[in-house]
This record gives C-alpha cells, structure tokens and sequence, in this order.
C-alpha cells in the first residue's frame, strides 16, 4: 500500500514544516505519494515533485483549494482514501484541523504530533505537555498521524521531479466558507524554521519594549516569539505563542527573556539545543533547564546584548 | 437554541505530572483534578451567549468516572443549565467520545457545540473536529472569536500565521483556544444552586457505541532531563560562552 502526506505550501514555496514532517514517512517503509491544493501553483507543485523519497503527487486544482477548509480537503482526501493506507501531514494548525476528521470519516483513530515512528503500527508521542512520552500501538488497517515537525530534518530534494497526477474533486461540500486571513507580518524568520529565537514573557510590561528584542533579533537574524502571559496581555499576536498550545520549536539557540519557566512554556522550546534564560528573579524555573542563566534586569542587559553582538 | 458542550476532567494543569515507575502511564491517585481549561473557555462562551439572548439552554457532557460529576457540577455552578455524565472507567479515545457525543447530538439537536481545542492531559486536539466529521457539521477550531449571524457563525480562528476568519453553516462546531474569554469563577450562591440543576447519569451502551480502543499504550517514561547549566555575570561572558563554547552565534 502507500502512504499519502498532505504537502503545505505558503508565498510559491512548500512550507518548511511539510518538509520536515515528510522525513517522517521513510520510516512508515512504504511508497509515498505527496498531494498539494491549489491553483496557479505550478512552481509549488514542481518543487513538491522533487521531494526526495516521493514517488507521485496528487494535485487538486481547483479554486476551492486556494483556502484550506477542512470540510473540503477531508472530502478530497476521502474520496481516494481507498488507495492508501497511512495518512499523514505536519502537525502545524492545518495538519491538526483537517487530519481527526479525516480519522473520523474512515472511522480510525487518529495519532497526534508523533515524535517518532517504531514501527510499522507503533509511534512516539509527548503527553502532559512533555511531561511524559507515549508509545502507542495502532490495530487500525489505516493509519491517520501527524507529524511534530520539530523531530525531523527537512526532506532533501532530487533534481529531476516525479510524476504529477491532477485531480479534480467532485462533490465538494459547502457549509463553510473563507472570508480572510490576517497574517503577522515581520521582516524575521518564521519562528518554526529559525535558527535563533528570542522571546519574551512578562518581564516585557508592554509591547513597546519588544523592540528591544526586535533589535537583538535583528543583529541575530533570529524570530521573535513570547509566551502565553505576553500574547494574552497583548504584548504580540498570537501566533507568537510558544508552548503547550502554542507552537512547538527547537532551534540551535533559544533565548528566553523575562519568562518564569512554567511547564506549559517548556514544552514548546525544551528541545532546543542551546536555551539562554534572563530573568531577575534567580529562582525562576526557566534556569532549571537553561544551560547559561543570567540574573539580570532585562531592560538594563538587552541594549548591552544588542551592542556586544 | 441549545448548546452543547463537552467537557472532560483532567489533571490540574498546575500540578506536577509523575510517570509511573512501571511504565504503564502517568501517576492519577490523590492527584488534583480540574475542568480542562479550554472546555472552561467553552463553557463561558456558552453562558456568554445565554447572556446576549442568543441561545436558551447550555448542556454540559462529560465521558469518563463517577468524580466527573463533579467536573460537571462546576460546568452548572458556572452557568450550564443541567449535565449528561456518561459513566465509564477505563480511559477512552477521542473518537469514542465523539462516537457517544453524536448520539447525544442526534437526540438533543443543539444549534452549536462548543468543546475545547485540546484536553491537556493526552493533548490529542481531535474530538470536536471528529465530531465534525461524525455529524458532517462544520467546523471552527481554535477559536478566538465568535459571532452568530442568523443561521450563520462566523469564526476568527488562531492559525500558525496570525488569524484566519470563516463563516459556517449551524449547526456548527466551535473548538476554543485560549483567547477566546477569560472564564469566571462560580459564586457561592451560584454554587449553591447547582446543586440542584438535573444531571443525566448514562453508559455507553445507552448509545449503542462501540468504545473498543484502537490504541494501546506500550509503555509510558519519563522525557531525558535537560542538565542545568551554569550562571554567567554578565552580557560580555553570556556572549563570549555562546560564541567559543557553544558555537551557536
Ligand atoms: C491550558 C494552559 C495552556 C497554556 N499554554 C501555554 C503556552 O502554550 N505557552 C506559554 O508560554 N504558556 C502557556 N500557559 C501559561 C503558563 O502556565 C504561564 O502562565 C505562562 O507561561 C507565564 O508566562 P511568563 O513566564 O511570561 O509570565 P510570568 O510567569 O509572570 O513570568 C514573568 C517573569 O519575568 C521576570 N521579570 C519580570 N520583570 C523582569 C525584568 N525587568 N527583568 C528580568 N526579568 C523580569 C519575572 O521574574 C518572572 O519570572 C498555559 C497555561 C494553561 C493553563
Ligand atoms: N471524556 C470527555 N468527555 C467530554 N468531552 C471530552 C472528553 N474528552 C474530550 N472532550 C472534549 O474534546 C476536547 C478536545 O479533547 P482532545 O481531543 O482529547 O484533545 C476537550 O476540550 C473536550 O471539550
């Protein structure tokens, strides 16, 4: 049988998180076949072709396609369903919309935010916020996963592409309905596919003062991103979120700033490779995993960090 | 317009979590329980529509063991006005709540349900919009913002880029994030007199669901610790260490 991985695609290009997701389906040991939605996607769909390890890509081109609405790519992905036997996507807020429909309609249970594959029925996966890590056994006959980016290295790319198959799905539901999106715009990289990340908690008191993370981010080339305390206080949009029920990074270098440490934080930036924690409050929990703490006020010690980089 | 919605009872989210020293899951005995806090955020924002007149009554359901009545008595204690507990004891996957909750759809037809994006304990992130495919309702996940218009609801979603808005077909199902409201606590009168709203106490098999799990949890550890590292001074050492011993700028 075969394994069908819904590829994202932002601005032209297959999204980052797609590519290291897809890592994930070599380790399920059978064909892969990669879909894409959209139309006037050309460039996207020959990129996704030449994703290595991918032997054909399903393209559904159709303008109903150009906004993902779950009711419309479950339906999509039903309807081909019969062919396939893993169903896999990356866990970004996509992935996690769309993928336990698609369970519920082949009447499967569906494996959230894997870590990693066993074997052929038997996946890893975080619970309690990281707390603990699961290992689960699947009786279905076909299998519903998505895939923790964050585990995996991008997928490489081949030279020359594979076959393309378009698609055009018929039946397409209508009870829902796209008005628009309002998206952060930032001259900083992406914070799932950044090298650095600076965030900010708290400690921050405002929005104003994230300009002084936007300044260090700026000489770093790093994304900016905070915790839940600073988007409620409305300090940043929401999409800047890390943790928990957030987004979930792990980057070369996290550098945590005026942010406690609580275990819903943790748990979107604890993989890091190398975590960097300022904070006045040398009890905090975040020096209990930072690998260099600084007591320090953080409004004294960013403008020296800016000038020393 | 009635509205339904579920909510299940996990452990506090501000308590430590122990794995079990055998490996077979996570330590539950004379640990703090709570309402999981997306499906408080679910309740309040039935209540609040209550309040604005646009719906009458507020059904809270709960799938799990006997102490849920108690999660469902704070749900009424809030504001919900009577409660369904399904009673079983062994743990049960998200699309066996969904299986049972589509049966409890088909016999109440509420005009919304409104559950929360996630239960934090298994962070599965799946039931309401396994619901949605169950019931073939649309769906809004991640909710930050909601507004009924006429047989409409449109939904400000929280998506990885920033806000995505969509307009749904009621009936409808709302899965909340965090932003949705800042749930409120139940006062003591209000406490007081949840005690005497209706709780309907039900098994699976009043559904007819079959709950036989697809999943089995091998085993469960303990994530690898992350060392402490050390303190430096100041900005200079911080940024001599990241650049000689860790490399990373
Ligand atoms: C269901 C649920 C889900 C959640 N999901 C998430 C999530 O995804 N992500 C997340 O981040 N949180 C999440 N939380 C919230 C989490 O529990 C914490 O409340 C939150 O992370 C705290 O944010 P903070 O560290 O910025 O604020 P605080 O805990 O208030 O910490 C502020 C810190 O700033 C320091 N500080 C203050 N002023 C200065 C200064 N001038 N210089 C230096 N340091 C200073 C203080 O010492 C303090 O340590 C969730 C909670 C729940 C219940
Ligand atoms: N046992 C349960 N009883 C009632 N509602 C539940 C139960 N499990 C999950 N839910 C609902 O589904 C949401 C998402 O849970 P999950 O899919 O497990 O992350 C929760 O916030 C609840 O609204």
């Amino acid at each position: 049988m075969t394994t069908l991985f819904y590829i994202e695609h932002t601005n032209g290009k297959v999204s980052d998180q797609s590519l290291k997701a897809i890592s994930a389906t070599k380790d399920l040991g059978e064909e892969v076949h990669g879909m894409i939605a959209g139309t006037s996607i050309e460039s996207v769909v020959e990129e996704a072709s030449k994703i290595a390890g991918v032997s054909k890509i399903i393209h559904i081109e159709n303008d109903e396609y150009n906004n993902i609405l779950a009711e419309k790519l479950t339906s999509a992905i039903v309807n081909i369903s019969d062919s396939y036997n893993y169903f896999c996507a990356a866990a970004t807020t996509t992935g996690k919309n769309v993928m336990p429909r698609v369970a519920a309609k082949l009447d499967v249970s569906q494996i959230s935010e894997i870590i990693g594959v066993e074997s052929s029925d038997t996946f890893i996966r975080t619970i309690y916020a990281g707390n603990a890590i699961a290992t689960v056994q699947s009786s279905d006959a076909k299998k519903v996963l998505t895939i923790r980016p964050t585990a995996y290295k991008a997928a490489e790319t081949n030279d020359t592409g594979c076959e393309v198959e378009k698609i055009n799905p018929e039946n397409i539901p209508n009870i829902s309905e796209y008005i628009n999106e309002e998206l952060t715009k930032s001259d900083r990289p992406e914070l799932t596919s950044a090298k650095i990340i600076i965030s900010g908690g708290r400690g921050m008191q405002n929005g104003e003062n994230f300009e002084l993370l936007d300044k260090v981010a700026a000489k770093l080339g790093a994304a900016v991103g905070a915790s839940r305390a600073a988007v409620d206080a409305g300090f940043v949009p929401n999409d800047y979120q890390v943790g928990q029920t957030g987004k979930v990074v792990a980057p070369e270098l996290y550098i945590a700033v005026g942010i406690s440490g609580a275990i819903q934080h943790l748990a979107g930036m604890k993989d890091s490779k190398v975590i960097v924690a300022i904070n006045k409050d040398e009890e905090a929990p975040i020096f209990d995993i930072a690998d260099y703490g600084l007591v320090a006020d953080l409004f004294q010690v960013l403008p020296e960090l800016e000038g020393a980089i | 317009m009635k509205i339904l919605v579920p909510i299940k009872r996990v452990i506090d989210p501000y308590v430590s979590i122990r794995v079990k020293s055998d490996n077979t899951g996570v330590e539950t005995d004379n640990v703090k329980m709570s309402m999981n806090p997306f499906c408080e955020i679910a309740i309040e924002e039935a209540i609040r529509l209550k309040e604005a007149g646009k719906a009458e009554e507020i059904i809270a359901v709960s799938v799990g063991n006997q102490s849920c009545q108690e999660t469902i008595r704070t749900a009424l204690a809030m504001g919900a006005d009577r409660g369904i507990h399904v009673l079983i004891d062994q743990t049960v996957e998200p699309l066996s709540i969904a299986k049972i909750l589509s049966k409890i759809i088909d016999q109440e037809k509420p005009g919304l349900v409104i559950s929360g994006k996630q239960a934090i304990d298994g962070d599965n992130n799946q039931t309401g919009q396994m619901l949605a495919a169950l019931t073939d309702m649309p769906q809004g996940t991640f909710a930050s913002k909601i507004e009924i218009d006429g047989d409409k609801i449109q939904v400000t979603r929280e998506i990885d880029g920033g806000l995505q808005t969509i307009k749904l077909n009621m009936p409808a199902i709302i899965t909340t994030d965090l932003r949705l409201n800042e749930p409120r606590y139940a006062s003591l009168p209000n406490i007081m007199k949840a005690k005497k709203k209706p709780i309907d106490q039900k098994t699976p098999d009043d559904y007819g669901v079959d709950i036989t799990p697809r999943l089995k949890t091998l085993k469960v550890i303990e994530p690898p610790k992350r060392q402490a590292g050390i303190k430096v001074e100041n900005i200079s050492e911080l940024v001599e260490k990241l650049k000689n011993e860790a490399g990373v700028i």
